[in-house]
């Protein structure tokens, strides 16, 4: 039988919210990276073709290898400056949802053709 | 009774790992809105916490599975370019979608939005795997943290069914098919 235990506010203090906002704003900053490696290769003809990383694929697999590799070092970096520490989570999760909306806005290509 | 090997990949691809993860979401998000909405609810049991955070990590998997199967294996069917003088385009769904004005759109707003949106899904069910995994019960006590965790999970839905339906829509109106045919029952006798 396992033992029910309830959170309480000193283990918020032992238990700070940085690690958990780095996820938070890495994820919103590799969302809209998705969206802005696209309509970056779309616009631009040179860019298109470095995106060209696996051919059968063509640039979308550049695209996607370029937004998950910046977003996973976003997340090494800030989950090292910030995993120790609490940071103030209502700015950082704002943050991360404008970009998250942005990525979901962007990736419409009807929205993408007008920039 | 038969199907082809790019039918098959298609059917594992979006019938297995897709709409798996679409059902599963729907149920993560219940899970969390039971035990985590106050932090005056009932206490949660270790147990059930093991549970959902092996469930999160599973569908982050799942999305994982879903999206890399989706640009390696479908995509490069999808997209291919046939050879000069070719009289059908059967065996290529990019260019037979694109070869009649009534369908083109499904190609230009469909898969060019499924193919980006798709990958929002991992990223947001990752994070939420992680944050879960990391402050297990003391989401509880963080709910700021709780509530960025939800909405990425809710955003995660929504792509996903975004992918999934341009998905189910591209396949109908050109089937990615074609490869070595698989028998799954052998033919009747008449």
């Amino acid at each position: 039988m396992s033992a029910p235990s309830t959170a309480s506010a000193p283990q918020a203090k032992l238990n700070p919210n940085g690690a958990g906002a780095a996820a938070v704003l890495a994820a919103g900053i590799g969302s809209f990276l998705v969206a802005a490696f696209a309509i970056l290769a779309d616009k631009a003809p040179s860019i298109k073709s470095l995106m060209n990383f696996y051919k059968p694929t063509g640039p979308l697999s550049g695209v996607t290898t370029c937004a998950i590799v910046v977003w996973l070092a976003v997340w090494a970096l800030l989950h090292w400056r910030w995993s120790s520490r609490s940071v103030e989570i209502g700015r950082v999760t704002a943050a991360a949802f404008i970009l998250l909306f942005l990525g979901l806005l962007l990736t419409f290509p009807p929205i993408a053709d007008l920039l | 009774m038969e199907i082809t090997v790019r039918g098959l990949w298609t059917m594992i691809h979006g019938m297995g790992f897709g709409a798996l993860y679409l059902m599963a979401c729907s149920g993560a998000l219940v899970e969390f809105y039971r035990r985590y909405r106050s932090p005056l609810g009932p206490e949660i049991e270790v147990e059930d916490e093991r549970f959902l955070r092996i469930y999160l990590a599973a569908m982050a998997v799942l999305a994982w599975l879903t999206v890399l199967t989706g640009a390696y294996i479908i995509y490069p069917w999808y997209r291919a370019v046939p050879p000069p003088g070719t009289a059908s385009l059967a065996a290529f769904p990019q260019r037979l979608l694109m070869s009649n004005p009534s369908t083109a759109a499904w190609h230009s707003i469909g898969m060019e939005w499924k193919e980006h949106i798709a990958w929002l899904v991992p990223i947001s069910i990752t994070m939420a795997a992680v944050v879960f995994s990391q402050y297990r019960r003391s989401l509880r006590i963080h709910p700021e943290l709780r509530a960025a965790v939800l909405g990425f999970v809710w955003a995660s839905l929504f792509a996903a069914g975004i992918a999934g339906f341009f998905g189910a829509m591209l396949n109908k109106n050109a089937p990615v098919a074609g490869g070595p045919t698989i028998h799954i029952v052998p033919e009747e006798q008449k």
